[in-house]
């Protein structure tokens, strides 16, 4: 059995949250950052929503995973593309699903390299707790304890689909 | 498993089929070649960055050992190594231990002992870094530099990258490759990486002196008349006249050499109107190419300069990647084992 949530509910909220926080901290142009591949789905939808015009950048963090002596290098690794300059600007950095943290911290890493944001905002659909890291989405669609053996996973692009699977599923 | 001993895949591939030493294109089939090309896209994007590096390596140590001279390779190795992170150690062996009487395997088990996790090896012998990997050093990851007459899978591969970025893939595409076959382990690479990913026709141009015995069964058709190779073709890549390794008289004279096998305008002319040109450097201006085709626009010889740092980018990661993961394998089986 694997159950749905539905996802344009959760975009709202995280449309709501990111609205709020952007009106806050007096954020005039922001731009997205999706994390390969899940992330970049929420991205786009995102922008749309949030009515950004400047294209979405798509980060993969395979070089920066903090694996690499474990498991080596992830085979299909893809280019990066940031079709802006990201020094100065204020960044809203996107993934489908927090749990670790560990992706975030490859991210933000990769990040770094491509200049000195001036600020960078994390939003995530999906946030499944069990952090092994100190980092905290500013906003989630939803924050979600599984069962020992129950797994979430984002099915996408169009429509975009969230499932929560039993393990072996 | 005597079977897979005589495999050179026994020994540069991991159980799942990850690299982890990189001696010879042979036995690689298209997927993994198009895991090193896609791969190596990725690093060009790095290279386009403001800080061009990425952590992959740190804290691994990388030995450059040329035991032939080379400015090109052994930079772009050493970038590469840099450009992951990893320290570097550029050892010019002609000028150093051996001259004092060290043995090879003495030079190599000293380097090991200074926890180096890879060599990047130039040799003139061929298989001298399959002997490295399987005799010497085998915890440490071996790239091949080039070794002999027998293979330089790295510039075999930035090539093919060069190619796919102009051509998009390598259906249909006819190839030549022209000149000193005979002294180039770059020709053997390059017939074989063409032949796995799926070009249409691969064909050498070159005078019979200069020809391998057999070349054919290389997979490859042979032209000695230059125009009649130049024909349709979408890519030319021309082989450096290596006159340091001509032992006798394979050659009229190096006037001969350029007016039959030369790419001039005039010949290139001849090929497809948006053929690419390309050569492994360094060029012999005047000897194998005319300057104006080399300096040209279709000319993408700096391009694989700037490839070959991305190509030995992923080649390093993905073996030292391969390398790790068996180690840890390995280390969980044993754990296991010692549970059980």
């Amino acid at each position: 059995m694997s159950a749905l949530l539905d996802v344009d509910q959760l975009m709202d909220k995280l449309e709501a949250g990111l609205r709020h926080l952007l009106t806050e901290r007096g954020i005039k142009s922001p731009v997205l950052i999706g994390i390969r591949t899940g992330g970049v789905w929420v991205a786009d939808i995102l922008g749309k929503r949030l009515g950004i015009d400047e294209p979405f950048g798509e980060l993969d963090i395979s070089f920066y995973r903090d694996d690499f002596s474990r498991i080596g290098l992830n085979p299909k690794v893809t280019p990066s593309s940031l079709p802006f300059d990201t020094e100065d600007r204020d960044i809203i950095l996107v993934d489908d699903v927090i749990m670790s943290g560990r992706t975030i911290r490859a991210a933000m890493n990769e990040l770094f390299d491509y200049g000195r944001p001036a600020s960078i905002i994390l939003a995530t659909l999906i946030d499944l707790g069990a952090r092994e890291l100190p980092i905290q989405p500013d906003v989630a669609g939803q924050a979600l304890t599984l069962g020992a053996q129950q797994r979430v996973k984002l099915r996408g692009p169009d429509p975009l689909r969230i499932e929560i699977q039993a393990a072996g599923q | 498993m005597i079977a897979n001993a005589a495999s050179p895949n026994h020994l540069q591939l991991t159980r799942d089929g990850q690299l982890r030493h990189f001696l010879t294109l042979d036995g690689l089939g298209r997927d993994l070649l198009t895991d090193i090309l896609d791969t190596a896209d990725s690093f060009i994007e790095v290279g386009e960055r403001r800080i061009k590096k990425v952590p992959l390596l740190r804290g691994r140590t990388v030995v450059n050992l040329f035991f032939e001279s080379s400015t090109r390779t052994r930079s772009t190795f050493e970038l590469a190594a840099k450009r992951l992170s990893a320290d570097v150690l550029n050892l010019d062996i002609n000028t150093s231990a051996t001259s004092k009487g060290e043995s090879l395997s003495d030079t190599l088990l000293n380097l090991e002992a200074m926890a180096s996790d890879m060599f990047v090896v130039r040799h003139a012998q061929s298989g001298a870094p399959h002997f490295i990997a399987e005799s010497v050093t085998p915890g440490v990851a071996i790239i091949n530099a080039g070794d002999g007459r027998h293979a330089h899978p790295t510039q075999a591969m930035l090539d093919m990258l060069t190619i796919r970025q102009h051509k998009g893939a390598f259906e249909g595409l006819k190839v030549a490759i022209v000149g000193d076959v005979l002294h180039s382990r770059v020709a053997r690479s390059q017939i074989r990486a063409l032949n796995e990913l799926g070009a249409e026709q691969i064909r050498i141009i070159a005078p019979g002196t200069l020809l391998p015995r057999d070349v054919e069964s290389l997979g490859c058709t042979v032209e000695y008349d230059m125009a009649r190779g130049m024909k349709d073709l979408d890519v030319v890549i021309m082989l450096r006249l290596q006159k340091e390794r001509m032992e006798g008289a394979l050659l009229p004279s190096e006037r001969e050499f350029y007016r039959l096998y030369g790419l001039s305008q005039d010949k290139l002319a001849l090929a497809h109107p948006e053929c690419i040109v390309m050569h492994p450097g360094p060029i012999n201006r005047g000897v194998e190419i005319e300057s104006s085709v080399a300096d040209g626009p279709q000319s993408v010889i700096l391009n694989q300069v700037t490839n070959g740092i991305a190509i030995r980018m992923a080649v390093m990661s993905m073996a030292m990647g391969g390398q790790v993961a068996e180690r840890q394998q390995k280390l969980t089986e044993l754990t296991e084992r010692g549970q059980a």
